[in-house]
């Protein structure tokens, strides 16, 4: 018995230093990953000739903000910003209620060609979208809709297949008795989604609208090929003039930087639980 | 034919409203008269009961992908196909070619094509099972009993965030010669300066280099699976006398195999796309040396105007992609172990509300 003990104790003590080694570990890879990071942010409150000096200098002496106010002045970055707004909000919205309408239909109403217009639908995944690419790019110039919003609105309107995906499965794992007891109250098979079911589905449709934005937030080859006019640019595309244009001016371009990838870190802050959920969802379905 | 149809309705339509909103309205009314046609005559149906109501509520219920998958998929898949056999502008009429846009590609004509091919299956064969092994080997590390999980969690997953151009946008400026904070880390060590992007050895593992710094999505996913091993397996193994090794080999591995899997199709297909990097932080240079396959096609189709070759590019591509998962799925009977084959209820009963 006393043997077992101290073999027990033996084992905690390696194991404790293990512990150690791990955490150090960790703690310098965490330093590794974070610091471009922090160098980003550094950077970008630098005046050029702190920039210029040699070594690493991580905090600041001589703190400009107003870099901020160069690199968002520079370039017309407010009608980049309402592009973007634009190209983002509205196709997140339709998504959030398109996807969940697709997915409580694939899950909840039983018809003929469900199943195989599901698999339809999973397999378009399989798809890269450079083989539509193309077509679309002809399909919106007939219709006269290049150099305008549209074609990244509208098309994101539409459902897309992963997040219909998502919906379903969130659907599948609730309650069947929810739609027996609507029905008794006389909803038909669009009032009972409409305001039974999709008001509990917020957890996921937080996810769909999550990855939504930040999908639209950073696209960059499609108001690459559809967008040309300085008036329609979104934040994206205003970078990458902003990259070819002012290569020397590393600071700005580190503070434009920040200022078009702020959002998606705020959001990540403030929905982290969501947002943790989604990528899980996604690996371990 | 559906084309000229729009042109006139817009025509037609400039005359109420300003030309500006026609342009916008006249598709997507013609779109909704046609779907409206379809509910009319879906509602007359179910009416004559020759369809249920609920076959009608299903299809009313998935409208809006159905028709976002005629319009946006089905319709450009068949087009881009039909294309791909023709030698085509834009602005000139087309002109059937037969299939000497593939034979374009492979007989060496583009020059490019091999060359991003190469590029391209290079920076995959390099970056994807890294980006795996690191994910998975932080991923290990975090997932202990201790406090902080949670922190590292969130300092592996920030750089994730940062994406698309402000990405490339961040990494110009890490491997710049002179100032970027690799050289000057380099230099603190006493190792000369490296040409990293300039440099045509250089800049493909520059390019692996910068996709390691986003494997936080991977990270989480391996952390989310590793949290649902049930603990009771490791202390049977721990109980029968199995070290740190073997229960690392025989039990974490087997359980992850299908996450593994999964990230590893993922990785492949992405990589397989990857574009905006190379677009502005190379432009393909120096020399070609990081011409990637998406980049090439982007350059035919839209600097160069050939729609037709641009296509047939795009098959090309869908067609190595498929090729490659299909490899990666014939070989994971080898490696991937499904709950079922392990036998244990406990995990059956925890996965078995998520799978598909």
């Amino acid at each position: 018995m006393s043997d077992a003990r101290k073999n027990v104790g033996k084992k905690s003590m390696k194991y404790k230093m293990l512990k150690g080694a791990v955490l150090i570990v960790l703690i310098c890879l965490a330093i590794v990953f974070v610091f471009p990071f922090l160098w980003m942010v550094s950077t970008s409150l630098k005046s050029l000739n702190e920039f210029y000096k040699e070594g690493i200098h991580l905090f600041v002496k001589d703190v400009r903000f107003d870099n901020y106010v160069k690199a968002l002045t520079i370039l017309p970055f407010l009608t980049y910003l309402k592009n973007t707004l634009l190209t983002t909000l509205i196709p997140v919205t339709f998504t959030c209620i398109s996807c969940s309408m697709v997915g409580y239909g694939f899950a909840r109403v039983h018809a003929p060609g469900a199943k195989i217009l599901f698999f339809v639908m999973l397999s378009t995944m399989m798809l890269p979208s450079q083989v539509t690419m193309i077509p679309n790019y002809i399909l919106f110039k007939n219709l006269g809709w290049l150099d305008s919003l549209y074609p990244l609105i509208i098309p994101s309107m539409f459902s897309s297949p992963f997040y219909v995906f998502l919906a379903r499965q969130f659907y599948m794992r609730m309650p069947s008795n929810l739609e027996d007891a609507a029905k008794i109250d006389g909803c038909g098979a669009f009032k009972t989604w409409f305001y039974v079911y999709f008001p509990l589905t917020k957890p996921i449709l937080a996810t769909i609208a999550i990855f939504t934005f930040i999908g639209c937030w950073n696209d960059f080859m499609g108001p690459l090929i559809y967008i040309n006019s300085d008036k329609y640019k979104t934040l994206a595309l205003g970078l990458r003039s902003f990259v070819t244009q002012y290569t020397t001016d590393t600071n700005l371009l580190m503070a434009a930087s920040i200022v078009v990838i702020m959002p998606c870190i705020l959001i990540f802050f403030f929905c982290q639980k969501y947002f943790i959920q989604g990528i899980t969802f996604t690996g371990v379905k | 034919m559906l084309e000229s149809m729009i042109k006139q309705f817009k025509e037609f339509l400039s005359n109420f409203i300003p030309t500006e909103a026609a342009r916008l309205f006249a598709p997507l009314i013609l779109v909704a008269i046609i779907f409206a046609i379809c509910v009319m005559t879906g509602l007359a149906l179910v009416k004559k009961k020759k369809i249920k109501k609920n076959t009608f509520a299903f299809y009313m219920f998935i409208s809006p992908w159905l028709i976002g998958f005629l319009v946006f998929t089905v319709y450009p898949v068949i087009f881009s196909f039909i294309i791909s056999f023709f030698k085509w502008d834009i602005v000139s009429p087309k002109q059937f070619v037969g299939l000497s846009n593939y034979i374009r590609a492979f007989s060496g004509e583009d020059k490019w094509f091999y060359k991003s091919l190469q590029v391209t299956i290079q920076y995959t064969i390099f970056s994807v099972p890294l980006q795996l092994a690191l994910g998975f080997g932080i991923a290990l590390l975090i997932n202990r009993k201790m406090r902080g999980v949670k922190v590292f969690r969130t300092l592996f997953y920030i750089p994730t965030l940062v994406s698309g151009v402000a990405l490339s946008a961040l990494w110009l400026h890490m491997f710049n010669y002179n100032f970027g904070l690799l050289n000057k880390t380099l230099n603190l060590f006493g190792i000369t300066s490296q040409k990293w992007l300039t440099d045509a050895n250089l800049v493909i593992p520059s390019f692996v280099l910068m996709s390691l710094w986003g494997i936080g999505g991977n990270m989480v996913i391996c952390l989310a699976g590793l949290q649902d091993i049930p603990q009771d397996i490791n202390e049977a193994a721990a109980i029968d006398g199995a070290g740190i090794w073997q229960k690392f080999k025989n039990i974490t591995v087997p359980i992850m195999s299908p996450i593994i899997f999964f990230n590893l199709i993922n990785g492949v297909i992405g990589s397989f796309q990857t574009f905006t990097q190379s677009y502005i932080m190379t432009e393909g240079g120096p020399n070609g040396a990081s011409m990637f396959y998406v980049l090439n096609l982007y350059n035919q189709a839209f600097s160069n105007f050939r729609m037709g070759y641009g296509s047939a590019l795009a098959w090309i591509l869908f067609a190595i992609i498929l090729l490659f998962t299909c490899c990666i799925f014939k070989s994971s009977s080898m490696w991937v172990y499904y709950e079922t084959e392990i036998g244990n209820t406990k995990i059956k009963k925890k996965k078995g509300g998520k799978a598909k």
